[in-house]
């Protein structure tokens, strides 16, 4: 394998990963990770640490115009990220005393479950019937973003904060000890149990992961798990594909998002679930 | 009608105005876009330059050559044993010297740190807008985040 092949290769897959990732809320590593170590031979850690860095990457690429769109619930991003970032620093120390693989298992069951909860979900559009609770109300959560692909203003509650703050404080954990952004169980978590709409839910998630990865990408930078031959082109690509994502985001509808959503969902699981078999 | 930033997430506005950036709080959050993009180019360019350094010279400038296979190049070595920068320090010192992989590593330092940048932002602007619950909030995620670049640098 010549050095053009190889950049020219995980610069293109970065890309539309990217794509992908600032669409879906996700890191992009859901890509990345299984071409640069399946595709093109590289070693995990090295995997790992180029993953952290698209996780970043994605969440900077697109955040500039999801902020400037108002569709990223800001506070809801801070309020969950007390969790997700403490969560972050722990499994970082976690990291050696614990064997991934039950973790593995536990996630796929959830992504699977999770997986049929969005199938179900599938023509909803936007969240009906929603009751704001006390905690929520107490926190300012409830908001509204003007939706260009229904081309109208949506206002929308929230709720569910109390069950969600652990949840995400396991996403963190998960994302120190195995590098990853933890975007879907934001995303999840965000549609789910606070039950906001998609467009929020995945704007939302965008900006919280880069600040979990944050957290966590120094001490990865220092444990020499972040090469530049290929870090650079996973940088670069996803850069430019979460550019173009945020593009396509705005005249998405979210039920077009979910029937993205789910395929990556399933995939996921299963990926999860042949780590933790030890495949 | 202008709407406090710290509200525009909250609430409920009778029609939608895209065009509010007249506001002054319109302006803040334009503000923290800017610097995310600006944050965000300017990490590209660095490591776009130390790339295009890498392939035009065909040196990683830590001893490596790079014209053969790849596999060489990306075999994995723990801890960098010197390959490529592990630390602020030796970043610095790589950049100074031309080296390909500390100019494409401090790009990628500049990239980590733009959600942080994003984060202190926000600060200020919750503080602005006297929103002193979620400056608090905010405050908690930005020492969070410290705290682990502190514990990274000191800790391996």
């Amino acid at each position: 394998m010549s050095v053009p092949f190889f950049l020219t290769v995980t610069f293109f897959s970065s890309v539309v990963a990217g794509i992908v990732g600032a669409l879906l809320g996700l890191g992009g590593g859901i890509i990345v990770v299984p071409v640069l170590t399946l595709l093109l031979g590289v070693n995990i850690h090295y995997a790992i640490g180029a993953s952290i860095v698209s996780v970043i990457a994605t969440s900077s690429g697109a955040a500039a115009a999801y902020v400037r769109d108002r569709i990223t619930n800001i506070r809801i991003g801070m309020l969950l990220e007390m969790a997700t970032t403490t969560g972050a620093i722990s499994g970082a120390f976690l990291a050696g005393l614990i064997s991934p693989r039950w973790l593995y298992i536990i996630f796929a069951l959830m992504l699977g479950y999770s997986a049929l909860a969005m199938f179900q979900k599938r023509h909803q559009e936007l969240p009906t019937g929603v009751v704001t609770d006390p905690f929520t109300a107490k926190f300012r959560l409830d908001g509204s973003y003007y939706d260009l692909a229904l081309q109208k203003q949506v206002d929308y509650k929230t709720t569910g904060v109390a069950l969600a703050f652990p949840m995400m404080y396991v996403a963190g954990v998960l994302s120190g000890l195995l590098g990853i952004g933890s975007g879907l169980f934001k995303v999840l978590g965000m549609d789910i149990i606070m039950r906001l709409p998609m467009k929020v839910s995945t704007a939302t998630s965008n900006f919280m992961i880069g600040v979990t990865a944050a957290a966590s990408a120094g001490l990865y930078f220092m444990r020499g798990d972040i090469h530049p031959f290929i870090a650079a082109p996973v940088a670069l690509g996803i850069l430019l594909g979460a550019h173009l994502g945020t593009r396509v985001m705005a005249h998405i509808k979210s039920t077009t998002l979910r029937l993205i959503f789910l395929p990556v969902l399933l995939i996921s699981a299963l990926q999860m679930l042949l780590k933790g078999i030890g495949w | 009608m202008s709407k406090n930033w710290s509200e525009r997430g909250a609430g409920t506005p009778p029609a939608p105005d895209p065009a509010d950036e007249d506001s002054v709080i319109g302006q803040v959050e334009i503000f923290i876009s800017n610097i995310l993009r600006f944050g965000v180019l300017i990490s590209a360019a660095v490591i776009a330059l130390g790339l295009v350094l890498l392939v035009v010279t065909h040196h990683s400038g830590y001893g490596q050559d790079l014209t053969g296979s790849v596999q060489e190049i990306i075999a994995f070595r723990g801890g960098a044993a010197g390959l490529f920068p592990t630390s602020l320090k030796e970043v610095w010192t790589g950049v100074m010297a031309f080296r390909p992989y500390s100019i494409i590593a401090l790009g990628l330092l500049l990239l980590i740190l733009t959600p942080v940048i994003r984060v202190a932002t926000s600060v200020l602007a919750f503080l602005y807008e006297r929103d002193y619950l979620y400056v608090g909030i905010t405050l908690f995620v930005l020492l969070v985040l410290i705290f682990g670049f502190v514990m990274g640098k000191t800790g391996e």
